[in-house]
């Protein structure tokens, strides 16, 4: 390996005593500004390793196509309707499917080595994690907007217009970033990235399968209607169908506050618990 | 209340994975400014001992103080001063050389400005200023250890931890992170070294802690190891290996103690305590018409020492290719 890559100058006595002897001790960082490091790290790998990018513009334009064309006739009778139904809820599955790479990215940094780098520095300890799902906004919110884009394309017009998709990203932001909390969970406590990735499909195909994105809950077995009305990402559908379409209720979205509410309260200590205490290799 | 504190004292530390008890009753102490090596082969504990006094993991009992303070309690009192460059390169392959040590420089608090100039600085100290824009995945293993011992170093900590620094380097890289350790030492840095290199203990440590199965099981210089077991040892390389059984037999003669056979067919070894007789049998050895190529008194290896501590050579359970030049 070192054989490929001649390097041709090697360590300079002076110059590192004179770098060793810097004494610039700037204080611990504030929590906003080591959040800020980290979600810039998540930016770079972004940078650096664009094939990342693929299950964020791949993944929604396949599943938008397919469900649109597969079901759109059986289900609502044409395309056309299915797609003002469809795309709200495609849209949220897109980005809430997309969230548990986040368990991946975190156990695949315990996996190497730079997890105790950060756990060694005296710095904010949530930021890591903070940063990490800051970072993973631009992710989100590209994959929301290829949905959308593609949606119009193939005939989605949303009636509460350029206000409504907006503010639909918003929410579906917020709660990406709350259910994260869920697939962090998971990354410290499966022992490689591999299971964790596998655990999180697991988990994740029936959370957004089974809610109202595809068909109306009422066609639905009772006990399954139970389920689906339980589900967090039912909530955010139904608000996003009515912040697209112009005509959300404050209930509406307040269940989506209220979910989000819930999964960082049991979710953020969890994982805060368990990172402070991982480690134990 | 001692006047002077060690940089680094710990007292019976402990620790277990369920049933297999790992650490049984550590017990170091590392004065303000020195090297000291905790060697031993894998398994020993010396990477647990260290993620422990470097506040990643938690003894199950035993206190460890930095500088008079207690880690367990104040962790990030601790982390303030202290710095560890683990056994995996603790830096991100993804991201480039630079990059790497703005982020650790922007969590310690540097402004991103300072972080840029700091970082630079560092890169060039390391060697690395042209490998700053390229990704760390790219890099060989030597660049990769120094841009990880750089990242530990972008505050300069009052401790130093390395936890097999070497491990996995060519020797030219190896002697890169020796003239390292040997600088930052120079400037007052407090350095833990764990290695599995009798020469790298050997080379670099005021003290060297050795280690077994969890327990301390000797302590002191490399001199002082070397002369618990014994005062000398005679080596003795001959030119045909056939003439090995006849020097065997001469030297058992002349000196009067069991004459080890080195695995190398045509070595031969023996502790002695009165060097006059090494000459005496040497010229026996012309005598006979024994040519050897090779001829040296000196104190003991450190494979000698743990030899004789533990019963079981160091080199026999390692998988790597370095080995101890006599």
């Amino acid at each position: 390996m070192a054989a490929t890559q001649p390097n041709l100058t090697s360590v300079d006595q002076a110059t590192l005593r004179s770098a060793v002897s810097s004494s610039s001790r700037p204080g611990r960082p504030g929590p906003l500004d080591a959040s800020v490091t980290m979600a810039w790290r998540a930016l770079l790998k972004i940078k650096h390793v664009p094939m990342q990018l693929f299950d964020v513009t791949l993944f929604p334009i396949m599943m938008t196509l397919m469900f649109t064309f597969l079901f759109g006739g059986a289900l609502a009778g044409s395309v056309g309707e299915y797609v003002q139904f469809l795309i709200p809820g495609i849209f949220v599955m897109t980005i809430a499917m997309i969230t548990m790479y986040t368990g991946h990215a975190l156990n695949t940094d315990i996996a190497k080595g730079i997890f105790d780098r950060f756990r060694s520095l005296p710095f904010w300890r949530p930021a890591v994690l903070v940063g990490m799902l800051l970072g993973d906004m631009v992710r989100y919110t590209l994959a929301g907007m290829v949905v959308i884009v593609l949606g119009f394309i193939i005939g989605f017009r949303p009636d509460g217009g350029v206000i409504g998709v907006l503010l639909s990203l918003i929410l579906v932001l917020i709660f990406a970033f709350s259910l994260s909390w869920a697939w962090t969970v998971l990354g410290l406590l499966l022992p490689t990235p591999e299971s964790t990735m596998m655990v999180s499909s697991m988990v994740s195909f029936p959370l957004t399968f089974a809610t109202n994105i595809y068909v109306d809950p009422a066609t639905m077995p009772e006990w399954l209607q139970v389920v689906v009305n339980l589900n967090p990402i039912t909530h955010v559908v139904t608000a996003v169908r009515g912040l697209m379409s112009g005509t959300a209720t404050a209930d509406q979205i307040g269940l989506v506050f209220l979910s989000c509410a819930v999964l960082i309260a049991i979710f953020a200590p969890l994982t805060m618990y368990l990172y402070s205490n991982k480690g134990s290799r | 209340m001692t006047a002077v504190k060690h940089a680094i004292d710990v007292k019976g530390l402990r620790k277990s994975y369920g049933k297999t008890e790992v650490l049984k009753g550590i017990d170091l102490e590392v004065k303000r400014g020195s090297l000291v090596a905790l060697l031993g082969p894998n398994g020993a504990g010396k990477t647990t001992t260290i993620r422990i006094l470097a506040t990643l993991l938690k003894p199950d009992s035993g206190s460890v103080q930095i500088f008079g303070q207690d880690v367990v309690k104040e962790p990030d009192a601790a982390r303030q001063r202290v710095s560890l460059t683990g056994q995996f390169a603790s830096v991100d392959e993804d991201l480039t050389g630079l990059e790497n040590l703005m982020l650790v420089a922007r969590l310690l608090g540097f402004s991103w400005k300072q972080a840029k100039t700091r970082s630079t600085e560092l890169l060039a100290a390391f060697g690395l200023t042209e490998a700053a824009d390229r990704q760390v995945k790219k890099y060989s293993g030597g660049m990769r250890r120094r841009l990880d011992i750089a990242a530990s170093i972008v505050i300069s900590p009052e401790i130093l931890f390395l936890d097999e620094p070497t491990t996995g380097l060519d020797p030219r890289s190896r002697r890169q992170v020796w003239d390292i350790v040997r600088t930052l030492l120079q400037t007052g840095t407090t350095i833990l070294l764990t290695t599995q290199y009798l020469e790298e203990a050997d080379q670099l440590a005021d003290r060297i802690v050795v280690i077994d199965h969890g327990a301390v099981i000797a302590d002191g210089t490399s001199g002082e190891l070397k002369k618990s077991v014994g005062s000398g040892t005679v080596r003795l390389r001959l030119q045909q290996a056939e003439q090995r059984p006849e020097a065997e037999q001469i030297l058992a003669r002349a000196l009067g103690v069991p004459i080890h056979l080195e695995k190398d067919q045509t070595s031969l070894s023996a502790q002695i305590s009165d060097p006059d007789l090494a000459s005496a049998a040497l010229s026996l050895l012309v005598d006979a018409g024994i040519a050897f190529t090779d001829f040296s008194l000196g104190q003991p290896s450190l494979d000698e020492v743990f030899l004789a501590l533990t019963g079981e050579s160091l080199d026999e359970e390692e998988t790597s290719t370095e080995q101890e030049i006599a």
